[in-house]
C-alpha cells in the first residue's frame, strides 16, 4: 500500500453517494464516469433484520500495483515519497491496458481527452495539507484518511 | 493554489446547511459543510452537487412572460424592468378590483421567509401560505393541541438520546446532515434505534428493531404503546403528576387498546409491542420518538403525531437532555433577536381565504393551508383570490392531482413563479422570474434557535451567470413599484443593517466563519423553567380548541379500507441523492438516479409473475398511468407499493428529467380534497393504485 489509505466506517455509512458527487465535482470528471464508487447490497441478518452490505471503491494505491507494469508508455507510475499511484498525462495514449490489468477496474477512459484518469487520492489536496475530497465532506464522517507509518499502525493523516 | 473561501447557506433542500464554498478565479472548485459549524465539513450529495445547478444549460436565463395558453410553454423573454412592471401593474389592477386580500403567496417556509411575510403584510393580504400542508402541518397541530406551542417549541437532542424511534421519519435518506451525524453519534455510543415503517429503508438498515407495519395503522400501534406504558406503570409518574392535565381521560381512553388488539390491526406481534414499550421505559427520559417531519400521509396522521408526543411526555422526555428539550431563542441567551422586516407593516385585517384561524379555528393561521387557498381561488368563497405568487415552490408537483389543481387555478388573473429552476408550477405560470440559485445570491440574515442559538449568513459566491436576481432584489423591486417604500431597499447591506440594528452584532462579525454564536454553552432549561402555552399551563390530553371545533382530542381508532385484488396502497418517500423533485434535472444528480422504481412485496410479485427489474404499469382511477421497473423485496408490506417522489416531469425544458420515471402525485386523483381535518395535512397515502406486469 501507499503510505495512505481511505477507510470506511460501515456503521456510519448511509450510502448517500456524497463521496461520488464530491469526487465528480472536485475532479470535473466527465458524465458517465466515476473515479470512486460506493456500493450497497441489501442483506438479511441472522436475526432477520434488513441490513446493507457496503463497500467503498476508490483506487487502493496498491503497494504492488498491477497497472504500473501493464502500462506500455510508463504513464502509470508510483510516486516515491508516499507510494501514490498516479498517471502522467503527457505519456498516456489511452490504450486501456491499466484498466485491463487492475483487478478492480479502477482506471477510467476519458473520451474527451483520450487518456486514462483514476483516483489519485486528490494528490493536489494532500500536497496542500488537506484530505481527499470524499473524506473531507463525507456526509457522516464515515470516510477517514489514514496514514500507515509501520505495519499494523495507522493514524489519521491530517 | 489561491483558494478564496466564501461562507454561504446551501439551498439544495429545505434544511439550509451552512457551507463553505472554495473559489478559484471566480469558479467554484469545491463545496463542503462549513468546517466551523457542527457539520465539521460534512455535506450530503445534494449539497455537493451545487455546481450542477449552476452549470445546467437548462437554467432559466431571463424573465419570461407567457404567450399562448397556460402550460403551453410559449414564452417571450423580457427585461427585468418590463417583467417587474408587468407583474406590478397586474397586481395593482387585481388589488383595485378585488382588494389586497385577493393576492395569495406560497413558499417553502424556512429561515428567510421574513422578507416574504413583510411583502404580503405591506400589500395588506393575509394570504401568506407555505408548503407545510404537504409536510409537517399535522405535526405542528399535534404539538399545539398538547403544549400550546408548535413543533419548533422543542428540539430533538439526538446526540444524547439513548433510544430513538423513527416512525415515518426516514432520517438517513431525508437527510439533515447535523441530525444524521447526531443520531449516528448516539448509536456509536450504544444508543438504540427503532424504525417503524411500511418498508425497510436505509434507516431500518441501521435499526436494532425494525417493525414492518401495515400501512395506515400507525395510530393503532401508538395507542397500544400508550396502553402498555400506563397499564404496566412504565411511565414517569412524577412528570405526569406535575405536567399532565386529564391523565385519567387518557387512561380510560386506551384501556381497550391492548397490544393484542394492536397485533390484529398492525401485523406487529403483541409481545414485540410489549418489549418495545419496556425498552423505551428503560431508556427514559433520554428517548426521542420523532413526532414526524413529512407526515402528510393519512387522514389520521394528526393522531399519529399526537400520540407520539403523548408517549414522549409519558416518558418524561419533554424538556429532558437526550429527549426533546425546550428550544432556546436569542432572548434566552440574554441577546436581542433580528429585527423583523415583517414588523414594518401592520397585520392585515381581512380573514384568510383558506379559513385558517376562523372557519377552522383550530388551524394555525400563520402559514395556513394551501390546498384550501386553491379551493378559494376556484370557488371565490369566502372571497375572490385572483393573483398568486409561488416563490421557490412547486405545488403542481408537491400537492396531489395536478390536473385538478390546474382547474382550480383557472380563475386566476395572474400567476407568477419566482424560481431558480424549471418546475411544473413555473411552466404553468404567466410570468417566470428567475431567482438566482443560492450560490449566485446572498439572502437576508437568518437566525437558528436550538441548544445554541446563533445567526448565520449567506454570502454570494458567484456573480449571476444569466439574467437572474436575488430574492431581495426581486421582492424589493416589486415593493418599490407597489409603493411599499419601507421595504424598497437598494442594497443587501441596508437590509442586513436593518435586521442587526438591536442585536449588538455587526456584519463584520460574520467574516471569520459565517456564523455568529449567541452563547457558548448549550442551553438546557431546568424543570422550573418549563413553560407550556396551554391555558392550564400543562400538557393537555383534551385540547379545548379541537373539541370546540367538533374534533375529538382522543379519537377512537377507525379501520381504513384494504386495497382490492390487484390494487395496492401507494406510498412515497425520499432518497439521499434527490430533493423532492427539483433536483432530478441537475446533471450530476440525474447521473446518480435518473428514474424511480416501484417497490413491491416479493410474495405479491410472485403471484403476479413479476421479477426484480421487470417493467410494470402502475395506474390510478384516472387516465394517468406510468411504466417503471419493479424492485421486488420481502421488506415491504404486501398492501403497499413505494416509489421515490419527484419523478415523471412533464416540463420539456427539463431536458433530462422530462418524462423520466413515474409521478406518484399524478396517481393521487382527488387528493386535493382528502386531508386530515384535525391537523390540516393533505393525506397523500390514502390512494390505491393498480399494478400490472407489462
Amino acid at each position: 500500500m501507499s503510505r495512505y489509505r481511505i477507510k470506511l466506517d460501515k456503521d456510519r455509512c448511509i450510502v448517500c453517494h456524497s463521496c461520488e458527487v464530491l469526487c465528480k465535482v472536485k475532479n470535473e470528471t466527465p458524465e458517465g464516469i466515476s473515479l470512486n464508487q460506493i456500493m450497497a447490497e441489501p442483506q438479511v441478518s441472522e436475526e432477520g433484520y434488513p441490513r446493507l452490505k457496503i463497500k467503498y471503491q476508490p483506487c487502493l494505491h496498491c503497494k504492488k500495483p498491477e497497472c504500473v507494469p501493464a502500462c506500455p508508455t510508463g504513464a502509470l507510475y508510483i510516486r516515491e515519497k508516499d507510494g501514490l499511484v498516479l498517471v502522467k498525462d503527457e505519456l498516456c495514449d489511452g490504450c486501456m491496458e491499466c484498466l485491463e490489468a487492475c483487478p478492480w477496474s479502477v482506471p477510467r477512459f476519458n473520451e474527451q481527452t483520450g487518456k486514462m484518469i483514476k483516483c489519485d487520492f486528490c494528490v493536489d489536496r494532500i500536497d496542500s495539507g488537506l484530505e481527499p475530497a470524499c473524506v473531507t465532506a463525507c456526509t457522516t464522517h464515515a470516510l477517514r484518511f489514514v496514514e500507515a507509518k509501520e505495519k499494523g499502525t495507522a493514524k489519521k493523516a491530517a | 493554489m489561491t483558494i478564496e473561501k466564501k461562507f454561504s447557506v446551501c439551498g439544495m433542500c429545505t434544511v439550509r446547511c451552512p457551507i463553505q464554498v472554495d473559489m478559484k478565479d471566480g469558479d467554484i472548485k469545491f463545496i463542503q459543510g462549513n468546517p466551523h459549524s457542527p457539520l465539521k465539513g460534512a455535506l450530503c450529495a445534494r449539497g455537493a452537487a451545487g455546481p450542477g445547478l449552476i452549470n445546467d444549460p437548462d437554467r432559466i436565463r431571463t424573465p419570461l412572460i407567457r404567450e399562448g395558453e397556460r402550460g403551453q410553454g410559449k414564452w417571450r423573454q423580457s427585461s427585468w424592468d418590463e417583467a417587474l412592471d408587468y407583474v406590478a401593474d397586474k397586481l395593482k389592477t387585481v388589488i383595485r378590483e378585488y382588494g389586497s386580500r385577493s393576492l395569495l403567496w406560497s413558499d417553502r417556509g424556512g429561515p428567510f421567509r421574513d422578507l416574504h411575510q413583510a411583502f404580503m403584510k405591506g400589500i395588506g393580504s393575509p394570504n401568506y401560505c407555505n408548503h407545510d400542508a404537504t409536510c409537517a402541518r399535522n405535526v405542528q397541530h399535534a404539538a399545539m393541541s398538547l403544549f400550546g406551542f408548535g413543533r419548533k417549541g422543542v428540539l430533538y437532542d439526538l446526540k444524547n438520546a439513548r433510544h430513538v424511534v423513527l416512525q415515518t421519519r426516514n432520517i438517513f435518506e431525508a437527510i439533515n446532515v447535523k441530525e444524521v451525524n447526531d443520531l449516528l453519534d448516539s448509536l456509536g455510543n450504544g444508543g438504540k434505534l427503532t424504525v417503524i415503517d411500511v418498508r425497510a429503508n436505509v434507516s431500518a438498515a441501521k435499526a436494532n428493531r425494525f417493525l414492518l407495519i401495515k400501512p395506515g395503522t400507525d395510530y393503532a400501534l401508538n395507542l397500544a404503546v400508550i396502553h402498555e406504558l400506563i397499564d404496566k406503570k412504565l411511565y414517569d409518574a412524577d412528570f405526569v403528576e406535575k405536567w399532565f392535565k386529564d391523565f385519567q381521560e387518557l387512561e380510560n381512553f386506551v384501556r381497550d387498546y391492548t397490544p393484542d388488539w394492536a397485533e390484529g390491526k398492525t401485523g406487529i406481534k403483541a409481545q414485540e409491542i410489549r418489549n418495545f414499550a419496556a425498552d423505551l421505559a428503560a431508556a427514559s427520559p433520554s428517548v426521542i420518538w420523532h413526532p414526524g417531519w413529512m407526515n402528510a400521509r393519512y387522514t389520521d396522521s394528526f393522531y399519529v403525531s399526537r400520540t407520539i408526543y403523548i408517549i414522549n411526555s409519558l416518558l418524561g422526555s419533554i424538556g429532558a437532555k437526550g429527549g426533546l428539550p425546550f428550544m432556546a431563542k436569542p432572548g434566552d441567551c440574554g441577546r436581542k433577536g433580528l429585527k423583523a422586516l415583517a414588523g414594518l407593516f401592520p397585520k392585515p385585517e381581512d380573514k384568510r381565504a383558506d379559513g385558517a384561524g376562523w372557519k377552522h379555528k383550530h388551524i394555525d393561521p400563520g402559514p395556513g393551508l394551501l390546498h384550501l387557498a386553491f379551493k378559494a381561488i376556484e370557488t371565490s368563497d369566502p372571497y375572490p383570490v385572483k393573483a398568486y405568487i409561488s416563490y421557490r415552490h412547486d405545488p403542481l408537483m408537491a400537492f396531489p392531482d395536478p390536473e385538478a389543481q390546474k382547474k382550480m387555478l383557472e380563475k386566476l388573473d395572474l400567476m407568477v413563479s419566482v424560481t431558480f429552476s424549471w418546475s411544473a408550477t413555473a411552466w404553468h405560470s404567466d410570468v417566470v422570474l428567475p431567482l438566482s440559485p443560492y450560490l449566485e445570491r446572498e439572502s437576508i440574515i437568518a437566525a437558528k434557535n436550538g441548544l445554541k442559538p446563533h445567526f448565520f449568513i449567506r454570502q454570494r459566491a458567484l456573480e449571476p451567470k444569466y439574467e437572474n436576481r436575488s430574492d431581495w432584489e426581486i421582492i424589493c423591486g416589486l415593493a418599490k413599484r407597489l409603493g411599499l417604500d419601507a421595504m424598497a431597499f437598494d442594497s443587501i447591506e441596508d437590509i442586513w443593517k436593518f435586521q442587526l440594528q438591536d442585536t449588538g452584532v455587526s456584519i463584520d462579525d460574520f467574516e471569520a466563519t459565517g456564523i455568529v454564536p449567541l452563547t457558548d454553552k448549550p442551553i438546557y432549561f431546568g424543570e422550573d423553567k418549563f413553560q407550556f402555552k396551554t391555558e392550564s399551563g400543562k400538557i393537555e390530553m383534551i385540547a379545548p380548541k379541537w373539541e370546540n371545533s367538533g374534533i375529538p382530542s382522543l379519537k377512537p381508532y377507525e379501520d381504513k379500507p384494504d386495497p382490492g385484488p390487484g390494487f395496492f396502497r401507494i406510498t412515497f418517500g425520499r432518497c439521499g441523492v434527490h430533493t423532492q423533485g427539483h433536483t432530478i434535472n441537475n446533471p450530476i444528480l440525474f447521473e446518480q438516479m435518473s428514474e424511480n422504481v416501484l417497490w413491491i412485496n416479493s410474495d405479491k410479485a410472485s403471484e403476479m409473475g413479476i421479477a426484480e427489474g421487470d417493467m410494470v404499469r402502475v395506474s390510478a382511477n384516472n387516465s394517468y398511468s406510468g411504466k417503471l421497473k419493479a424492485h421486488v423485496t420481502s421488506f415491504i408490506h404486501p398492501q403497499a407499493v413505494f416509489m421515490v417522489h419527484g419523478f415523471g416531469s412533464e416540463v420539456p425544458a427539463e431536458t433530462r428529467a422530462f418524462k423520466k420515471g413515474v409521478a406518484d402525485f399524478r396517481l393521487m386523483k382527488g387528493g386535493m380534497d382528502i386531508w386530515d381535518k384535525a391537523g390540516g395535512g393533505v393525506a397523500l397515502q390514502e390512494h390505491f393504485v393498480k399494478v400490472e406486469k407489462i
